[in-house]
């Protein structure tokens, strides 16, 4: 049901810019080369055929040893032709950038800054990046897979009051 | 239920509120005010989980909020990564803790899909999830409806709701042994089967809640105090909704009618004759009589569902999913080795990646689960609906007063334990 | 020997008051908010302790009761409001969340509220029942008619014998204070 999304960017992606394509388990999903991330999106919530208005989810994945590292991960929904797609863009490592979506759905806002918090992909574009679950004085991007789960970094003394002295 | 009223001035939109005494030029009247930061901290009456709002206030009237969320986030993802699929369970109750059972649903199809049984699951099995299901619904709303309710004072109704909220909990209590955290659901299936005697107890205790909604309904949907705070204030359009995600009856109270039960049928819904309510206007009111109106219909839906459920087995009979009875694994070595390999190496769940959605008590909750082959996940992602819900808030605030912020924060229903995970 | 059982006649007759007339403050965050609210219900009354109606502001409360899991992201608020609350005060940690972190081992839950401030009862359950919170309410007061609570103790170190009246003074400027920044508007 969610091919007919699939069929519209190959038809009008020709360049490249679709690095691959694919369905598994109900699921359309598309690989977008990284420099297009914004053209597609805008194309997905401008042609009637597609007419995805809604912005589901957009998260990343840390795939550690594959290169590029990070994968952003977007889910697009319309509420018209109540379809779906998923959309993937590979981010390496060093240049841990992508172009915001939020000129396209504004409702995206928070969902980048909570990618960029955990996991460090920095937004080009987003009107107010900064941290949003975990605190400004927090270092590190706590959901890579090399940040080990139980390093706290406390942000009160833990001793000086009755029953805990010095 | 007839919630006709007279229009007041109250009624206008917020900014237009303002009692003229006869005098020419009422802008002249106000006193000149400076902006002020105003912070409503992370722990605040409001009782619905911790979020800091700080508002930049002129007089009473916000001109900017920076909603700060995040105290309470607990890290549902690494903790996932860290533990098997079945052990992931109890974190999924904690996410929206006021309905716990449909975010056991929600990770249980999710797995389920993966692995490919979405359809071997029994018939029972499939029942009893949307029985248990619409149960954790109908709690959802009544804590919701009653806390905000008491935040504008109408602390009977409060003292109503929870009162068929605890017949619920007893419920809940005896089919999966604890009141509010249940962790009732497995990957194929359930973990038992409901008692004995639950399913008429069930029906008394809805006929119960029945006539205390129509109470509360009754006590706030005329009520002249409740609809001036609750009309017109902080009125989201359905563009709005649809471009900033927004779903859930919050989306539904714009006229977005977007039902993730009726769009997309999942488990047996499809079976069950209910409508779904959708407002018109987008404002408090709105939100209020959707959820109002959904739990009447969540009452419809277990009615039929105890009508047509089907005996049978509840769990997928699949040696690698299934724990062993006990007398087989006390009994014999071969189950017992599979006992312990299915509960220490964890369901091994074939390469793949899914996003399984279901419609949760604010909206539509998904799970984005990457597997890896092993028992544990690569990544498992909830998309919490209460998340856009509140990041909707900064746009739908500025220019109400401060104590607008309380129905408009109530309605939305953010809870701290599924936003923040 | 007369003034002294006069003197712990008193203190025996304020600790009956006080420990019927808790002021709570909620400092409510997760799903033991919950099972709070229904053991303020109408079916587990939490009124027919004393502990009738809370006070929303620490200023007024006696007995802070910490329900559900604390962040380090909230620890200085939660240390703020202890510190702002008048002596002599109790505090509970309800759940297993607010007493040792629970099953959250990870970089953003502390492992319970007693890394900040002290403890007097500790609630354990995830979300314990109804009961269990009567039952520790009942704890909280036979501490207080001893005189066991740590503030109550701290006093009587500070004035050198039991301390009949309430002294108020909360403690935000003095010595434990919480030093350095705390969450500051942004």
């Amino acid at each position: 049901m969610s091919q007919l999304i699939l069929d519209r960017l190959a038809a009008t992606f020709t360049g490249g810019e679709l690095e691959q394509i694919g369905s598994q388990h109900g699921n359309e999903w598309a690989r977008v080369r990284r420099d297009a991330w914004r053209t597609v999106g805008s194309f997905l919530r401008d042609d009637p055929a597609c007419d995805m208005k809604m912005p589901t989810d957009l998260t990343a994945v840390d795939r550690m040893t594959r290169e590029p590292r990070f994968d952003v991960v977007l889910h697009l929904y319309s509420v018209t032709k109540k379809h779906r797609v998923r959309l993937y863009a590979g981010v390496p490592e060093d240049d841990c950038t992508l172009d915001s979506l939020v000129p396209v759905w504004p409702g995206l806002d928070w969902f980048e800054r909570e990618a960029y918090d955990l996991y460090g992909v920095r937004f080009r574009g987003h009107p107010d990046l900064r941290r949003i679950l975990m605190y400004p004085e927090f270092v590190g991007h706590p959901l890579r897979k090399d940040y080990p789960k139980e390093k706290r970094q406390p942000l009160i003394r833990r001793s000086g009051f009755p029953g805990k002295p010095e | 239920m007839d919630t006709t009223l007279t229009p007041s001035p109250a009624n206008s939109p917020a900014g237009s509120r303002r009692v003229v005494l006869g005098v020419q030029e009422p802008e002249d009247m106000d006193l000149p005010t400076d902006p002020i930061p105003l912070n409503m901290g992370p722990s605040h009456p409001a009782m619905h989980g911790t979020v800091r709002m700080v508002l930049d206030v002129e007089g009473e009237k916000i001109s900017n909020v920076d909603i700060q969320i995040g105290y309470l986030h607990r890290c549902f993802e690494k903790e996932s990564e860290h533990a098997t699929y079945t052990q992931i369970f109890p974190y999924t109750d904690r996410l929206n803790y006021v309905s716990p059972m449909l975010n056991n649903v929600g990770y249980a199809m999710a797995v389920e899909k993966l692995l490919g049984i979405t359809d071997k699951i029994p018939e029972r099995a499939q029942y009893v999830r949307v029985i248990v299901g619409e149960m954790s619904r109908m709690t959802d709303h009544m804590t919701c409806l009653g806390a905000g309710a008491m935040e504008l004072g109408a602390f009977t109704v409060f003292l109503y709701l929870l009162k068929a909220r605890e017949w619920f909990y007893e419920m809940l209590e005896e089919i999966s042994g604890a009141r509010l955290t249940h962790s009732y659901m497995r990957i194929g299936g359930l973990s038992a089967d409901l008692p004995d005697g639950l399913t008429a107890k069930l029906l008394d205790n809805i006929q119960k809640t029945r006539v205390v909604v129509e109470e509360c309904g009754k006590l706030l949907n005329r009520n002249r105090i409740f609809r001036d705070r609750m009309d017109g204030i902080g009125v989201i359009t359905k563009e709005e909704a649809i471009a900033w995600g927004v779903t859930g009856p919050v989306g539904r109270s714009t006229g977005l009618d977007y039902d993730v039960r009726k769009d997309h049928p999942y488990l047996v819904y499809d079976r069950f004759d209910f409508d779904v309510p959708v407002g018109s206007v987008g404002d408090n009111f709105d939100r209020y009589m959707c959820r109002i109106e959904e739990i009447a219909q969540s009452m419809r839906i277990i009615e039929q569902a105890i009508a047509k459920l089907p005996p049978g087995p509840v769990m997928v009979d699949d040696p690698r999913l299934r724990l062993p009875t006990k007398t087989e694994t006390y009994n014999s070595i071969e189950a017992m080795i599979a006992h312990f390999k299915v509960i220490m190496d964890g369901i091994h769940v074939p390469p793949g990646e899914v996003y399984s959605f279901t419609e949760a008590g604010n909206g539509e909750l998904g799970f984005y689960i990457v597997a890896d082959g092993t028992g544990r996940p690569w990544k498992c992602r909830v998309r919490p609906p209460c998340f856009a819900n509140v990041a909707i808030l900064p746009k739908v605030l500025p220019g109400l007063f401060i104590a607008d912020i309380v129905p408009t924060f109530g309605m939305i229903n953010m809870i701290g334990g599924e936003c923040d995970r | 020997m007369g003034l002294e059982i006069y003197n712990s006649t008193v203190q025996a007759a304020v600790n009956w008051a006080r420990k019927f007339s808790l002021f709570q403050y909620p400092f409510v965050t997760a799903c033991c908010g919950m099972e709070f609210m229904s053991s303020a219900a109408p079916k587990y009354d939490l009124a027919r302790f004393g502990a009738e109606f809370p006070r929303f502001s620490p200023r007024q409360a006696d007995l802070l009761i910490i329900v559900g899991t604390i962040t380090e992201r909230q620890g200085p608020a939660l240390r703020r409001i202890y510190d702002q609350m008048c002596e002599p005060k109790w505090v509970v940690a309800f759940g297993v969340c607010a007493s040792t972190g629970g099953f959250y081992q990870n970089y953003s839950t502390m492992p319970g509220a007693d890394q900040v401030v002290p403890v007097d009862v500790y609630i354990p359950g995830c979300p314990p029942r109804p009961e269990q919170v009567l039952d520790a309410l009942i704890l909280l007061q036979e501490r207080i008619q001893r005189g066991e609570g740590h503030s109550q103790i701290v006093l009587k170190a500070e004035a050198g014998h039991d301390v009949p009246i309430a002294a108020i003074r909360p403690r935000d400027k003095g010595p434990h204070a919480v030093a350095g920044k705390t969450e500051g508007a942004k």
